[in-house]
């Protein structure tokens, strides 16, 4: 996470019973990632805008009997917060079991297999069974981009894709169609995605994506590997303007 | 007297769930026998709309024995439709891994599913022939099994990446190089696997003379057999192209193209059974598979080539065909062919211990999509596989056909129980000798019915005797 500059953090605020400082404006989120606590996520990506979908960073707000999402959760003087209960850790597998449900997430050949987030979550909750019934989605995979690959039944809805192109890329090629089960993502107002003038084949969706639903075209099993961590590092490469002609200011 | 209906269900120590059924004739001979498989995986089916890059890693879920054959014919067939040919160290790397699978899948075959009849006897305790009993009264024996298989697996694993279900083998090549370390470990164990396959030559050797009723009995009858085979003569497991022969060594289509299997193989379907069964078309006509019935496996492989090319597994093989000719029909000598490939295997891998081009670095062809259909095939273990894709623009399945070892031997392992059960069979009444030596005589190709079916478990055996309209006369069981 990038250094903060400016006035010393301020806001008192407990997490798990241990006083912390924060700054004005900071989420818990922010916070809680600064001193060391661990808040599991997945929609959330640092460089990108807070969309709050995936609820698997809830927390327990003292004086508050709904669960808050840490990552849009703005932090205010003496708020107490737990991250870490029995109950948050069944609400959180509930939550993963319900995406595997929901999707057709097969580890066993999946491309994104050992670097999946929606795996290492299921492992970090204990899923060993899933106790719902499985939807098994029958949604036809989008290969029809020349370098990358679309398998909705492996999406979460996470919007990371649909946020990097618009918000980093500047591209806007992804958006959400239709709603509840029957939300996906689409390219292009919905068309094939190969056929979306407007991609640029930067991959930063691919690259941002915590499953196997974007990869690179041709990768076998467990061969994709992510790199969310793209967005933070171009975020902070453009705030310090790695890009400009620095020969032109000598 | 009526027609009576013997029926062994399930069958124990092969790969998956079958039953046997026997139909006895008014004299209380018996008529005609059937291996039905009553298993279901359809791989075929739900392939469709996967990409192709999936496949090695989807049908290497077929069968936790030999998913190295699936990973295999899946990356041949992907490398086909890439239009590539992959990176020789690549090539050999997948060779090695073959030897790996072949080496181990007929250790687990001969060790922990055969021996315990060939070496405690058919007509042995049912409770303890089996592996354990094995491990009880020869434990040294049961021990080098263990070994031979564990070594096979650790040639798999550091070549896959896995013991079971590897997933460094795909369309282009393999993932990764091979590196000197890696090779150290397996060339620092092959001379005591050698030994160890050659100990086990000499120990069916001395056994074999038990076996002279068997020998007759199993399946011995005349066969087309189909494999790979090199050019010239010498014995394939990955590579090249099919030749089939008659029982008389003639040979009947030489080196053809995998890719042309569907000009020479029909495929029947059969209403009691998943299992398809492939037949040599030039033989059939009309709706009865039969006369176009065709062996494929280690007994088809040695029958086909003249020779294996490495010195001791040549030995062998020499020994063998003054013994039994140069054609063995007798599918009790699945055993014995078997033993010579595990031998021929360690001879093979010691050599490519020695190949730098296996270290190469330049293990994989990368390409699009350059053809809507390709053909993989090799030698699995059981016998000669073929994975056949067609696939869209995109790289997208349309349409997959397995033809699996197993599945060729239908035709050949229903003959083998009906004669068995003729020799064996003694009245309309189940003996523990015949349904012994049925089973085992179904044991001897080693068949696998997760493979070619498209389902899971293991096979205890049930034996029912039916009358005609169905009314359940007899019935014995194993677990």
């Amino acid at each position: 996470m990038r250094p903060r500059t400016g006035p010393r953090p301020n806001v008192p605020v407990t997490i798990d019973g241990v006083e912390h400082q924060a700054y004005e404006g900071e989420t818990l989120l922010e916070l809680a990632r600064r001193v060391g606590v661990r808040i599991p996520t997945l929609c959330h990506l640092e460089g990108l805008s807070v969309y709050g979908g995936c609820r698997l960073c809830v927390v327990e707000v003292a004086g508050d009997r709904r669960l808050s999402p840490a990552c849009a959760l703005e932090v205010t003087a003496e708020l107490e917060v737990t991250t870490q209960s029995w109950d948050l850790h069944e609400h959180r597998r509930r939550i993963v079991e319900l995406l595997f449900a929901e999707g057709d997430h097969v580890c066993a050949f999946c491309v994104s297999s050992g670097s999946c987030e929606l795996q290492d979550l299921a492992t970090e909750h204990d899923v060993d069974h899933i106790h719902y019934d499985f939807a098994h989605p029958d949604q036809a995979v989008d290969a029809s981009h020349p370098k990358y690959s679309l398998d909705r039944n492996r999406c979460v809805l996470c919007t990371r894709c649909v946020r990097v192109c618009d918000e980093v890329e500047g591209a806007h090629v992804w958006d959400m169609a239709m709603r509840g089960s029957q939300g996906r993502i689409v390219a292009g107002m919905d068309q094939p995605w190969g056929e979306v003038a407007d991609c640029t084949w930067c991959g930063k969706c691919v690259l941002v994506c915590p499953t196997g639903a974007l990869s690179f075209k041709g990768r076998a099993t467990s061969e994709m590997v992510h790199d969310p961590d793209v967005v933070a590092f171009l975020a902070a490469a453009r705030e310090d303007g790695e890009w400009l002609d620095r020969k032109a200011d000598a | 007297m009526h027609d009576i209906h013997h029926t062994i269900d399930p069958v124990t120590r092969i790969e998956g769930h079958a039953k046997i059924t026997l139909r006895l004739d008014d004299a209380g001979e018996v008529a005609d026998a059937r291996f039905h498989v009553t298993e279901f995986r359809g791989f075929e089916e739900f392939c469709k709309g996967r990409p192709l890059a999936e496949m090695p890693g989807i049908t290497a879920r077929t069968c936790g024995i030999c998913p190295v054959s699936h990973l295999l014919a899946a990356s041949k067939a992907g490398d086909a439709i890439l239009g590539v040919t992959p990176p020789p160290a690549a090539l050999r790397q997948r060779r090695l891994l073959n030897l790996g699978q072949i080496l181990q899948s007929h250790s687990l075959s001969f060790f922990h599913l055969s021996a315990p009849d060939l070496l405690l006897g058919m007509d042995h305790d049912p409770a303890t022939r089996n592996v354990f009993g094995l491990m009880q009264a020869e434990p040294e024996i049961a021990k080098r099994g263990i070994r031979m298989r564990q070594f096979g697996q650790e040639v798999i694993r550091s070549v896959s990446g896995r013991r079971v279900h590897g997933h460094q083998i795909v369309p282009g090549g393999v993932t990764e190089a091979f590196t000197t370390e890696q090779r150290d470990v397996i060339a620092a164990d092959i001379d005591e696997i050698l030994s160890a396959a050659e100990a086990t030559l000499e120990l069916l050797d001395s056994v074999s003379g038990r076996f002279d009723r068997e020998l007759a009995s199993f399946g011995a009858f005349p066969s087309l057999y189909l494999s790979h085979v090199q050019p010239d003569g010498t014995w394939e497991h990955v590579d090249g192209r099919l030749t089939m022969i008659d029982h008389d060594g003639s040979v009947v289509l030489n080196q053809f193209d995998p890719a042309d299997y569907r000009e020479h193989l029909g495929e029947a379907g059969k209403s009691d059974s998943y299992l398809k069964s492939p037949y040599y078309r030039a033989r059939v006509d009309g709706d009865d598979p039969r006369p176009g019935m065709y062996r494929v496996g280690p007994l088809a492989r040695i029958n086909i080539a003249e020779r294996f090319g490495t010195p001791i597994a040549d030995q062998g093989l020499a020994d063998f065909r003054e013994r039994y000719g140069r054609i063995a029909s007798s599918a009790f000598l699945y055993h014995h062919a078997r033993v010579l490939e595990v031998i021929a295997c360690a001879e093979r891998i010691a050599a490519l211990m020695d190949d730098p081009v296996l270290l190469d670095t330049r293990v994989r062809a990368q390409a699009g999509i350059n053809a809507n259909r390709g053909v993989g095939a090799s030698e699995a273990p059981r016998g000669l596989l073929i994975h056949d894709y067609e696939v869209d623009d995109d790289g997208l399945i349309t349409a997959m056909n397995l033809i699996i070892a197993t599945g060729q031997n239908d035709l050949a392992m229903n003959a083998t129980i009906l004669s068995i059960a003729k020799e064996f069979g003694d009245g309309p009444e189940l003996t523990d000798g015949m349904l012994n030596r049925i089973e085992a005589g179904v044991r001897a190709y080693a068949p696998c019915l997760s493979c070619s079916t498209h389902a899971i478990g293991q096979m205890p055996m049930k034996v029912q005797l039916l009358a005609p309209d169905g009314e359940l006369l007899q019935e014995g069981r194993r677990d």
